[in-house]
């Protein structure tokens, strides 16, 4: 028995270091199951009950923009020279795209997410596949979002050859070469806010993919503008995700059919 | 009372079994103790390894590259594809060769058995190794014979997958993307030198190219080629590495002769 300790540790710490992620794979289990026990029962009224009908009813929605306040930032242009293929593909010279700002200091490729408030709930990923393109050699969209084992399409647009490789710290990291319009199947098992994704061959080509385990996250659009619906009524912790400006986080109350709106201010140089 | 305590004994006990049934490894007909691995760890490994094999070792900040952090279970060399489990014979394999042009020798003076103890006792550091299966291996397929259209078409190859922008249009390691490669830590990372004829990290056969190109090397800029191209494709790109490498040697050979002729 003494002997047994030790040996044990190693592993022990393992899981130590790695607790986030441990706590995420091993609760799921108990959950899936609620899930499908759950599953099993709506389904059961399911004749009895107009499906989705008292879900559309009572759900919120969550609107808003994320700005930036105070920036002096401004896009800067990127040499594709050591690949042709690449160059060719811009009319005018591409820009970097880590901080884009739009109409009214909106801030462009933000992520905004429940962080927390869901409970137990479990939720199915969508059958629908979340796409990323690679279009002028750069990542179409610069920053995507999707649920945990959803389908991720990887689409190459360019004539020229990338390597797509995620840069996980809570899930599998692989590294695959994709020549043009070869199709590449992907998904992340687990949730991760969120994975930087780079091809190494272009050296300026570099992206994010969030990974949730709820499907209640949006991107902002070109103006910062974004649009969570379908929220059940509750409390929640809401997140505003940017590359290069961090996390805010504010905490929101959403009642049955209620529609708030929400703003979240970044500084910069902060 | 006493039989719940019994039994929770009993739980806690089968967990613990299960956890050491997942701690063996087998490499032929060699069953892997991480018990022992543990010991002959402690005195081999744990310097550059570290006591929790996160590579954080007390020599660590001294090597370049880096030791492998076992923690992550991203492995360089295997024989599975890119993002899943390497099989325990990879693991074995890379102890024994040790990998060139970094801190990690061969491990060949040890027995075997303790290679495979090893092995055993570096999967425990992962908790990868208790939820998922090592991927299916590569099939590598016999080998054709060299020829200069395969030398062309693995040239055209070269071109056109961009292997060029990193490994540079001779193979010097010098491609207009070379400076900027950083491997999955962001420590940064030179690509291979082709041209220098220097041993590979993962093997220097034919077929360990052939299974480097196909799984790629995880953990570093280096991707699989295995939807990109076709098994013959690879054989033609490993035919025209050769004809970089040779190059080199004989134009080596002779800037070292020329000076002695004088």
């Amino acid at each position: 028995m003494r002997n047994r300790v030790p040996i044990f540790r190693a592993p022990g710490r393992a899981l130590l270091a790695n607790n986030k992620a441990k706590e995420s794979r091993y609760t799921m289990q108990p959950k899936c199951i609620l899930g499908v026990i759950a599953a099993a029962f709506v389904l059961s009224l399911a004749p009895y009950v107009p499906a989705g009908a008292a879900d559309a009813g009572a759900a919120g929605s969550l609107k808003g923009t994320a700005k930036i306040e105070g920036s002096t930032l401004k896009p800067t242009r990127i040499d594709m020279s050591s690949d042709p293929n690449c160059a060719k593909a811009h009319s005018t010279p591409a820009t970097t795209e880590d901080v884009v700002i739009g109409a009214n200091n909106g801030l462009a490729n933000a992520i905004i997410y429940v962080a927390d408030g869901l409970g137990d709930r479990t939720f199915e990923p969508p059958t629908q596949p979340a796409v990323i393109e690679q279009k002028g050699c750069q990542y179409k969209p610069h920053v995507l979002a999707l649920q945990a084992n959803q389908k991720l399409d990887v689409v190459n647009s360019d004539a020229t050859t990338h390597n797509i490789h995620p840069l996980p710290t809570n899930n599998r990291e692989w590294n695959r070469t994709q020549p043009h319009g070869l199709p590449i199947e992907e998904s992340f098992a687990r949730e991760e806010i969120a994975i930087p994704v780079k091809c190494n061959i272009h050296p300026w080509m570099h992206g994010y993919i969030a990974v949730f385990k709820h499907p209640y996250f949006a991107v902002t659009d070109k103006d910062g503008n974004f649009d969570l619906k379908d929220l059940p009524p509750g409390t929640y912790t809401i997140k505003a995700w940017q590359e290069k400006l961090g996390t805010q986080s504010q905490k929101i109350t959403v009642g049955t059919g209620e529609s708030k709106t929400v703003e979240f201010v970044f500084k910069a140089g902060s | 009372m006493r039989l719940r305590i019994s039994s929770a004994m009993t739980i806690v006990f089968l967990l613990l079994s299960l956890t050491s049934l997942a701690q063996e490894s087998h490499v032929g007909n060699l069953v892997g103790n991480a018990k022992k691995g543990k010991a002959l760890y402690q005195r081999y490994c744990i310097f550059c390894h570290g006591e929790y094999g996160d590579g954080r070792g007390d020599s660590a900040p001294y090597l370049d590259p880096k030791p492998r952090d076992f923690t992550k279970a991203t492995f360089k060399c295997r024989s599975t594809p890119s993002g899943t489990l390497p099989l325990d014979s990879d693991l074995y394999d890379t102890i024994s060769r040790g990998i060139h042009a970094s801190g990690m020798p061969s491990w060949k003076p040890l027995t075997r058995q303790d290679r495979v103890d090893l092995v055993a006792y570096i999967k425990g550091f992962s908790l990868r190794f208790q939820e998922e299966k090592p991927g299916a291996p590569v099939v590598i397929p016999p080998e054709p014979s060299t020829s200069p259209e395969s030398v062309k078409r693995g040239a055209e190859l070269f071109q056109s997958m961009n292997c060029w922008l990193c490994h540079g249009k001779e193979g010097r390691g010098n491609g207009p993307s070379a400076s900027s490669l950083t491997d999955s830590k962001g420590n940064p990372i030179t690509p291979f030198d082709l041209s220098s004829g220097s041993r590979f990290k993962c093997g220097d056969s034919d077929q360990g190219m052939f299974r480097d190109l196909t799984t790629g090397i995880d953990g570093t800029p280096m991707p699989s080629f295995a939807d990109a191209l076709k098994p013959d494709q690879i054989w033609d790109v490993v035919h025209y590495i050769h004809t970089l490498r040779a190059i080199n040697k004989s134009q080596r050979s002779q800037a070292q002769a020329e000076p002695k002729s004088e």
